[in-house]
């Protein structure tokens, strides 16, 4: 840290950022409720909560995208009404959102000027940005091919041009929401170098993260969000990760999930040299082998975009590969007829897709219809050659209710209408229910409230219990390291080694997880 | 087919790719802005009418032509009320204002001049007249570039010029402008407009009004200059050959001014002859009538080329994290 | 999302909708010096003030049944097909190569060969755009609209050329033979003493546009083949999650909404024109349009709808015959009609919704106090099946 003491200017400063008394609901969801946070100069403020905490709400809100219902905002001490993003960048904020703002189509210049052009005309505007470029890339390390096309530079270089969007329209306060979710460990490290940076340079840093290690790593002051309130705010020098925990959920939490030892039977799935090439021409899997075993939970690990998605997508039937994958012995197809979602169902795999509003469910449907999802062409929900059993159906969707505790028990709402972690119960009530021999699970808990969180992770325990084999894709470390029984980490379309979770902490999965220390293995 | 033939006929293709071209471009800054216009038809349709019919009134050709773009104007907003404000469909909205045109056209002609849904026809000053460049005359006299500037270039109306002049200044206005910049990017990833403070909403509707007022021109050209007043449904779906040259130009201003040459060749040519003989085979002239979609199927089946739409084109802008 | 109740999403929008097109429309009678109510009373009076206007407006019904339900099936499979135009006309053909080159003993055969013919026919021509938007992403809008133009075209060529009879200077087919004329509803409802729709066009291709509701809703609703098109519909990374083929439920739905809008033709060409003329669809397809999206793509709102637009359609040419009010007219509300249920839909929804929402809200806080965060549904109630 620097030798002036941000701890110390806390106390005397004006707050580059004041909240006060925010609230904003999303029809009956209220995702801020009465918040209020000061955030110093010069320092790097973490923002952490759970996902669905409101954390994105909120610094939204700070960047004119949403409007709260109630509150304030004081930036510099002075009174600061953001209608829209052109106040908020008036008033010296710059946001790097996780889904980058870039248009694909044009180069890093282009995107850099656009909306701060000096003029009607392009010319000199370009001129000039390509100058200013020059400096600030000597000035804080953020090297950028100016004339690159943004869809032809890698994600972290993009991350950087939206840093340098901001710095071109001379923000004093950069607020980065989950900026490290795309980025390798090691490119996450170069950001934070970035990061302290700027903040050297007197720039404030607002970090939105759901990750504890970035909180302790990175940050001066750390608040934490819960359920739509601001729960804390503490110097992150004076907290421990257990403690933030605590705060973030409101209660103690397992870290580990209860289960008996691992007795892993025969082979179930075996997966030999695959390789994907997807829509782009571009290699996602790059020649894979990997065995999941009868009662084990396998879980791979990797930073997303590393070939995890494509390897469930395969599996499920979901995409075209080539190599080998038997399950039971057995050789699936891996293209062409009987590759699809509804061959690999018929050879006992089950699937918990990673997006679940996206693939799993179909949103405008009934939940009753949504139990049949993938299974419809069941001879249990068939009626002669051509219909359905709606009523078998929906008898079986009124058990799944009751067995899985979904709520509200009522078969007749679409999906849209049930919360996050009711709509993933769906799901899972779905696939446990086939009793697959393999079940494939990505991102079992992603925008899942605590409690359903540990409904669907002893669901997962027990049919591993159970005898069957379950391969588990996350991003989050914590629930790989607490579900399975066997770590593989993927990077960059391989499978950079196999670990025990016994004998094996984050950070040498993170080291794994950043294509590094093969060799250590 | 010998050297007057040939002039002739390309001088036919100039007047009938105009008209393509104007709505062509119209199309062009409405679809790099991310709102999908398969109205251009309709609005054509409005224009001519209006223009055809003030002009008749008046007996005044430019009151007309104010007329026309004034109606087609009207129509865009519509357009961008339904698609940009209330982000309803934008091919549905397309397709209702198609409709809309062709009724209200007729209706209103057969209440105002009581003719059969036609507008009276138009004379003298009711007309853009054809402009004679300077030494079309003296130099008609010269051997193969005296016709081609005194037949082919000189002798159009001014709306003529004015559309082809519009393809070098559409291409400026996109790439070499702060507007262009902007229209582009909205086109491709309005987020990324939203969030660099810059309105997305007044952006589509700027690009909407350009198109309409670019479709008003084409309109007020079909009536009061290509003929001489209006007849029911006479834009005869060169909305829809402009929107195919579009995609044929891969929504590039230049590109769009070959494209529309190309199909206004083939009108040409299907208006000139019946059935054309090419080596004892009898091409029938509804051939030549269908060519211009067909080419588009086989180009948007990317069998020539592929053409990639702007990014965000069709999809009302919501903002999202 | 689910903020209103389905029965304010089915019955009351597109009540709105109409009651506004409405409304416009009247204005511009206004506007062009006509009285809206006696226009209106002309036009019931035209259309279902007798027996024979009934038969018109059933004809035209039948027709836009046929569009409608083409446009509404494909509209589940998130497909927006603008071809029903191009579709009927080759509909058309087929009807007429099956009725004059086949000598049919009864017109019950001939008509069922026809339909076959008509739907395969209409089916082969959307076809074409469903393989090219399945297999190469051309853009199932823009190249339905080409193949109107083109079937145009085609339909213009052949009836000049191989199918005008000899020595016809008329663009069109010769007379159906005699076998295969369908029998109208004067012919089956009219008794010796009380003649029925005397001269209408109404034919027994109605009864066979309402069996096509009722199997398309059966479709829709009641089959697995319904249900992965609206799986698809509604989510295409969700129908490949679920094994659904892209492929096959853009091919199946664009060649059962081709097959129908290819039907029309033995309504208007087998059972009425008894020939094959140039543009004998008469912009029926795009009808359909505002018919599927007035009826919100159910079958049973795409038969209210059709009836709605046959009276529409009969009581204009009532008008035109009677008034100064051209037929046009018609092409303007329909025009408002699409607009409205259509590309304005937000429009009338959003207040809507908004009301329903503070209605529940105020329900809500009656019931249990202040509201509390969490699943948004508590508010709900049970739906009834649609």
């Amino acid at each position: 840290m620097s030798a002036d003491d941000p701890a110390e200017r806390q106390e005397t400063a004006v707050p580059a950022i004041e909240l006060k008394g925010i609230s904003k609901a999303f029809g009956p969801v209220q995702a801020n409720r009465d918040i209020s946070i000061r955030v110093m100069p010069g320092t790097i403020h973490g923002i952490i909560g759970e996902n669905g905490a409101g954390k994105s709400t909120l610094m939204s809100i700070l960047y004119g995208f949403y409007k709260a219902d109630r509150g304030e905002i004081f930036i510099n001490g002075r009174k600061t009404d953001i209608p829209d993003s052109q106040a908020a960048i008036a008033a010296g904020i710059g946001m790097v959102f996780q889904h980058f703002k870039l248009v694909e189509t044009f180069t890093v210049l282009e995107n850099v000027i656009l909306g701060a052009e000096d003029g009607r005309l392009l010319k000199p505007s370009l001129a000039k940005a390509r100058r200013l470029l020059k400096e600030l890339a000597a000035e804080y390390e953020l090297n950028v091919d100016p004339d690159a096309v943004i869809s032809d530079i890698g994600v972290g270089m993009q991350q950087r041009v939206e840093i340098l969007k901001a710095l071109y329209r001379q923000a004093d306060i950069l607020i980065l929401d989950e900026p490290t979710g795309v980025l390798t460990p090691s490119e996450a490290d170069q950001l934070f170098r970035i990061l302290h940076r700027l903040k050297d340079e007197g720039k404030t840093i607002v970090l939105i993260t759901h990750k504890l290690r970035e909180i302790m790593e990175a940050t001066d002051t750390v608040s934490v969000m819960r359920r739509g309130e601001m729960t804390a705010t503490v110097r992150t020098a004076e907290t421990s990760p257990e403690h933030l925990a605590e705060l973030m959920v409101g209660r103690k939490v397992l870290l580990r999930v209860d289960k008996a030892p691992v007795r892993a039977g025969r082979t179930v799935l075996e997966v030999e040299n695959l390789r994907v090439i997807d829509e782009e021409g571009v290699e996602r899997i790059r020649g894979i082998d990997l065995k999941v075993r009868a009662g084990e939970i396998v879980g791979l690990a990797g930073v997303a975009g590393n070939g995890q998605s494509e390897l469930l997508e395969v599996l499920g039937g979901m995409r075209a590969a080539t190599g080998l994958v038997r399950l039971n012995g057995e050789a699936l197809a891996l293209s062409g007829p009987g590759s699809d979602g509804q061959a690999r169902r018929a050879a006992g795999i089950a699937h918990v897709p990673e997006d679940r509003q996206r693939e799993g469910l179909i949103m405008e449907f009934h939940a009753w219809e949504n139990v049949g999802f993938g299974y419809h062409r069941d001879p249990a929900y068939r009626r002669g050659a051509v219909f359905m059993n709606n009523a078998a159906l929906r008898a079986d969707t009124e058990a799944k209710i009751a067995q899985y505790d979904i709520r509200p028990a009522n078969c007749w709402l679409t999906a849209r209408n049930f919360s996050g972690g009711n709509q993933q119960k769906i799901v899972v009530a779905r696939e446990m229910e086939r009793n697959p021999d393999l079940l494939l699970v990505g991102q079992p808990t992603r925008g899942v409230d605590i409690g359903a969180i540990e409904f669907i992770h002893k669901q997962i325990v027990a049919l591993r219990d159970a005898g069957k084999a379950v391969l588990l894709v996350s991003v989050e470390l914590e629930e790989i390291l607490g579900l399975s029984d066997r770590i593989a980490v993927m990077f960059d379309g391989r499978i950079m080694g196999e670990r025990l979770p016994g004998a094996t902490d984050e950070k040498e999965l993170g080291l794994l997880m950043a294509g590094m220390a093969r060799e250590a293995a | 087919m010998d050297f007057v033939t040939l002039i002739q006929v390309l001088d036919s293709t100039v007047r009938m790719a105009t008209p393509l071209l104007l709505a062509c471009l119209a199309g062009l800054f409405s679809e790099r802005a991310g709102i999908f216009d398969i109205g251009l038809e309709g609005k054509m349709l409005a224009a001519a009418f209006f223009s055809a019919a003030v002009a008749a009134i008046t007996g005044n050709v430019w009151l007309g032509l104010l007329a026309g773009v004034g109606a087609s104007l009207l129509l865009s907003g519509l357009h961008g009320l339904a698609s940009i404000t209330f982000r309803g469909n934008q091919l549905i909205s397309g397709v209702a204002i198609n409709f809309l045109a062709a009724g209200m056209t007729v209706l209103i002609a057969q209440d105002w001049f009581e003719q059969g849904g036609r507008t009276p026809s138009l004379t003298g000053p009711g007309r853009f007249p054809p402009i004679t460049l300077p030494f079309a005359e003296s130099l008609a006299g010269v051997p193969v570039l005296g016709p081609v500037y005194s037949e082919l270039i000189s002798g159009h109306p001014v709306l003529v010029y004015v559309a082809f002049l519009a393809v070098p200044a559409s291409w400026w206005i996109l790439f070499r402008t702060r507007f262009g910049l902007r229209l582009r990017a909205v086109g491709e990833n309005p987020a990324a407009v939203d969030t660099a403070g810059v309105s997305v909403v007044a952006l589509r509707y700027g690009a909407v009004a350009i198109c309409g007022l670019l479709c008003g021109i084409a309109g007020a050209y079909l009536a009061t200059a290509l003929q001489a007043g209006f007849v029911k449904d006479m834009t005869a779906g060169r909305g829809f050959i402009a929107l195919a040259a579009l995609i044929f130009a891969k929504w590039r201003p230049w590109h769009a001014m070959w494209a529309c040459l190309l199909f206004g060749f083939l009108q040409a040519v299907a208006l000139r002859y019946q059935n054309i003989d090419v080596g004892g085979f009898t091409i029938p002239v509804q051939a030549m009538d269908a060519l211009p979609y067909v080419l588009t199927v086989l180009i948007l089946a990317g069998f020539v080329g592929r053409a990639i739409p702007p990014r965000a084109g069709g999809e009302p802008y919501v903002k999202e994290r | 999302m689910d903020r209103m109740p389905q029965w304010a999403d089915v019955v009351l929008i597109p009540l709105i909708s109409l009651i506004l097109a409405a409304i416009l429309s009247a204005l511009v009678i206004l506007g062009i010096g006509e009285d809206p109510v006696a226009a209106v009373r002309m036009m019931v009076n035209g259309a279902v003030g007798s027996t024979y206007g009934w038969g018109y407006t059933l004809y035209y019904a039948t027709n836009f049944m046929f569009t409608g339900l083409a446009v509404a099936v494909a509209f589940h499979a998130r497909l927006f097909n603008i071809g029903g135009e191009g579709q009927a006309m080759l509909g058309g053909l087929g009807v007429a190569l099956v009725c004059l080159h086949v000598p049919w003993p009864h017109w019950s055969v001939a008509l069922v060969a026809a339909a076959i013919s008509a739907a395969a026919f209409g089916a082969a021509w959307a076809a074409i755009p469903a393989w090219l938007q399945a297999r190469r992403g051309s853009h199932i809008v823009i190249t339905t609209i080409m193949f109107n133009y083109i079937a145009a075209a085609v339909l213009n060529y052949m009836l000049v050329t191989a199918l005008r009879p000899r020595g016809s200077m008329d663009p069109a087919t010769a007379r159906f033979p005699e076998a295969v004329h369908l029998p109208t509803f004067q012919q089956i409802f009219s008794s010796a003493g009380q003649p029925l729709f005397r001269g209408a066009p109404a034919n027994i291709s109605f009864f066979v546009a309402v069996f096509a509701c009722i199997a398309v809703w059966a479709l829709i609703w009641r089959t697995r083949l319904g249900y992965e098109i609206r799986a698809y519909g509604h989510s295409e990374t969700g129908a490949r999650y679920a094994g659904i083929s892209p492929f096959r439920i853009t091919m199946i739905a664009m060649l059962i909404s081709g097959g129908l809008a290819g039907m029309m033709a033995i309504n208007n060409v087998m059972g009425e024109a008894e020939r094959l003329v140039l543009n004998a669809t008469e912009g029926a397809g795009f009808i359909g349009i505002a018919v599927a999206l007035m009826g919100r793509s159910h079958p049973f709102g795409v038969f209210l709808a059709a009836i709605l637009f046959g009276f529409l359609y009969q009581g204009g040419a009532e008008l035109a015959l009677w008034t100064n009010i051209p037929r046009e007219l018609i092409v303007v509300i329909q025009a408002l009609v699409i607009l409205f249920t259509g590309a304005l839909d937000n429009m009338v929804r959003m207040p809507l919704e908004r009301l329903f929402q503070a209605i529940g809200r105020k329900r809500r806080d009656a019931g249990e106090g202040a509201p509390k965060p969490g699943p948004r549904s508590a508010q709900h109630e049970p739906e009834p099946e649609p």
